[in-house]
C-alpha cells in the first residue's frame, strides 16, 4: 500500500502537496522539459500584475551562502497577456494553476482579483501583499495588520468562487497578528512565508550588490525562519497553511507537514536543478512509507513537545 | 510533452590543467559524460551543478560548449571563485546535474569572412565554432589574454583557423594596444561577420567598433545566472527598445544592433 500524498486545500484537491513559489517557476511552460508539470501538485505561476511590468536595473541577483538575494522587481508580462498566451498552455484542468497577484494600492489589487476570478483555468489567487502601499506611504501591505485585513477583504470581495490564499511576508514584528488579520479579511489560506529582507555589498568596488541595494533573500538559509513562522501561524489560525522557504527535499516537505502545513511550495531550489520539484514529489510518497506515515493528514501537526 | 529527461546526472570524466601552466593559473578543461545531449549550436552554453556543492554555492553554473563529441561535453573553466573552484577540484567519478544545450549560438555563415574577438576564457565557445565549421578557412581568431597562452585551448584553434593571434596583456598600459588593435581588426572586417565572447568590458568596445564601422556583429553576453532556463529573470539584459531580454534564453548570443550596451547597464 502506497502512503496516501493528497491534500485537501481550501476547497482544492491536490494530488500531492508540492506546489511551485511565485516567481522561481517562469509561467511553468519554462520547466516542462524537465518534468510533467501534472505531477505536480500545484503551479504558482510569476507575480503578475495589471499591466506589464519592466522590472528592475541590473544586478538582480546576489548569491549568498545557502540562499540567495533577488530584487527582480516584478517584472512580468501582465495579467492579459498572462491570460491569453500563457495560461491555455498549461495543463489547468490537471494540476490547479495558482496566480499570484501584485499591485501598489487596494483598488488595483480588487480589480486584478475580478479580472482573474472570470479565468476558468485559474484555481485560486495568491496575493503578495509585501509590496509597498503606494496610497499609504509606501509601507509594505504586509506589515500592518490593518491593512492586510482590508486588502484580503478587498480581494476576497471581487474574487468570486476562487479561493483567496495571503502570502504573509516575515519582515514584521509579529507574523501571527498578520496571519489572524488576513484570515478575518477572507484568506481561506494563507502562504508563509515570502522573502526575507536583506543585503550584500561588494568590499573592493564599494558597491552593494544589487543594483536596487535591497532584495529579498531565499534559500535552505531561510528554511529555520520559515518553520518558525510556518509553526507560529499554523498553532494561531484555523485557516490551512502553505509552507515555503528553503525546502529542497522531501524532507524538509515533512519537516512542515510536522508542525501543520498542508502544503508546501518549491522556491529557489527549482533554481539548483529545473527537475527539482518534480523529483521531490517523486519522491515523497516512498519517503513517507520508509517512515511509515499512512497520509499527510494522519502526520500533520504531529510536533510533539 | 512526453519527453521530460532534460536534466541528467553525468559523471565527471577528467579535470586536467589546461596546458603545463594551468593549474598555477588556475585553467582547466573539465570532461563530462555526454548523456545524449540534443544537436548544439557553437555559442550555446550548459548549466552545470556537481553533487559537491551541497546547499552551497546554490546556483548552478553556466558555461559555453567548448567541445561536443557525441560521447563528452568539454568545458573550459578558469577557477575565480566559490563554484568553479570546486568545479576545477573535482575528480572523475564524481557526480554532476547537467542540462543544455541552452540558449541561442553564434550565427553561422560559412562562405563569409569571419572574425572570431575572444577575450580570456571568452574563446570556449571559438574552439567548438571552429572544430564544426564547414570552412574553417574563413574563420580568424583575435586573442587578447592575460595568463600564458598556453593556458587556453589557443593552440590546436591556431592551426585549424585561416589566421589566428593573440595578444597578452601583462599590464594595463597594453589594455590601448590591444583596444587599437581591435579597431583595426573591426575595421578591416566591416564587410564579414564579428563574433565576440569575453569579458564585458571587451564586449562594450567590440560593440562601440562595431557601430563605428557599421559591422555585423555578435556578443555573448556572461550575465549572472540563477537557474538558465527562463525562470527567475535574473540575467536580462536591456534591449535597444529599453525592454529587459533573458539572456538565457534569448541569448546569450545577441547582435549587437538589438541591445543597449550602455557603459553602465
Amino acid at each position: 500500500m502506497s502512503a496516501d500524498v493528497s491534500v485537501r486545500l481550501a476547497g482544492l484537491a491536490l494530488k500531492n502537496p508540492v506546489m511551485t513559489a511565485s516567481g522561481t517557476f517562469g509561467y511553468g511552460l519554462e520547466f516542462a522539459p524537465y518534468g510533467d508539470l501534472r505531477s505536480l501538485g500545484g503551479i504558482v505561476v510569476k507575480g503578475l500584475s495589471l499591466k506589464p511590468r519592466l522590472g528592475n536595473p541590473m544586478p538582480r541577483i546576489a548569491e549568498t551562502p545557502c540562499g540567495m538575494l533577488n530584487a527582480i522587481g516584478l517584472q512580468n508580462c501582465g495579467v492579459e497577456k498572462f491570460l491569453r498566451d500563457k495560461l491555455p498552455l498549461l495543463p489547468h484542468s490537471e494540476t490547479p494553476i495558482v496566480a499570484n497577484l501584485y499591485a501598489c494600492d487596494a483598488d488595483e489589487f480588487a480589480e486584478l482579483a475580478g479580472v482573474l476570478s472570470g479565468a476558468a483555468g485559474v484555481a485560486a489567487l495568491e496575493v503578495n501583499i509585501s509590496c509597498p502601499n503606494v496610497k499609504a506611504g509606501g509601507i509594505a501591505f504586509g506589515q500592518d495588520p490593518a491593512m492586510a485585513g482590508r486588502l484580503a477583504e478587498a480581494v476576497k470581495k471581487r474574487a468570486g468562487s476562487k479561493p483567496v490564499w495571503v502570502k504573509l511576508s516575515p519582515n514584521v514584528t509579529d507574523i501571527v497578528e498578520i496571519a489572524r488579520a488576513a484570515v478575518l479579511g477572507g484568506a481561506d489560506a494563507l502562504t508563509c512565508i515570502n522573502t526575507l529582507t536583506g543585503m550584500a555589498v561588494d568590499i573592493r568596488s564599494r558597491k552593494p550588490r544589487l543594483a536596487n541595494v535591497i532584495g529579498g533573500l531565499s534559500g535552505p538559509a531561510i528554511k529555520p525562519v520559515a518553520l518558525r513562522c510556518v509553526w507560529q501561524v499554523c498553532r494561531a489560525v484555523s485557516a490551512p497553511v502553505i509552507a515555503v522557504g528553503g525546502i529542497s527535499s522531501a524532507e524538509d516537505v515533512l519537516e512542515f507537514i510536522l508542525v501543520g502545513a498542508h502544503a508546501v511550495q518549491i522556491g529557489t531550489a527549482n533554481f539548483m536543478r529545473p527537475d527539482m520539484a518534480f523529483r521531490i514529489a517523486e519522491r515523497l510518497p516512498g519517503l513517507m512509507e520508509e517512515l511509515g506515515i499512512e497520509s499527510l493528514d494522519s502526520y500533520r501537526g504531529s510536533l510533539s513537545s | 510533452m512526453g519527453n521530460f529527461g532534460a536534466c541528467r546526472d553525468v559523471s565527471i570524466l577528467s579535470v586536467a590543467p589546461c596546458g603545463p601552466e594551468g593549474a598555477a593559473h588556475g585553467c582547466y578543461l573539465l570532461e563530462l559524460e555526454n548523456p545524449g545531449l540534443g544537436p548544439a549550436a557553437a555559442g550555446q552554453f550548459v548549466m552545470v551543478r556537481p553533487e559537491r556543492f551541497g546547499q552551497n554555492p546554490i546556483w548552478p553554473r553556466p558555461f559555453s560548449i567548448c567541445r561536443l563529441t557525441t560521447r563528452t561535453l568539454t568545458l573550459f573553466v578558469q577557477a575565480c571563485g566559490r563554484g568553479t573552484d570546486i568545479l576545477c577540484g573535482l575528480a572523475a567519478g564524481d557526480k554532476a546535474a547537467l542540462w543544455g544545450p541552452l540558449g541561442q549560438g553564434f550565427a553561422l555563415e560559412p562562405e563569409i569572412p569571419t572574425v572570431m574577438l575572444a577575450g580570456g576564457v571568452g574563446i570556449a565557445p571559438f574552439v567548438e565554432y571552429a572544430a564544426t565549421h564547414p570552412a574553417p578557412s574563413n574563420l580568424s581568431l583575435v586573442f587578447g589574454h592575460r595568463q600564458p597562452l598556453s593556458c587556453y585551448p589557443f593552440a590546436a584553434m591556431a592551426e585549424l583557423v585561416g589566421r589566428a593571434e593573440a595578444f597578452c596583456e601583462k599590464t594595463p598600459d597594453d589594455l590601448p594596444v590591444f583596444i587599437e588593435r581591435l579597431d583595426a581588426v573591426v575595421a578591416g572586417a566591416a564587410s564579414g561577420l564579428i563574433l565576440a565572447c569575453g569579458p564585458r568590458p571587451f564586449l562594450l568596445t567590440v560593440a562601440r567598433l562595431a557601430r563605428k564601422y557599421s559591422a555585423r556583429a555578435q556578443v555573448s553576453l556572461e550575465n549572472r545566472m540563477a537557474c538558465g532556463v527562463g525562470g527567475c529573470l535574473g540575467c536580462v539584459e536591456k534591449n535597444a527598445l529599453g525592454a529587459y531580454v533573458q539572456t538565457c534564453t534569448e541569448g546569450p548570443v545577441f547582435w549587437v544592433e538589438e541591445l543597449a550596451l550602455a557603459e553602465d547597464a
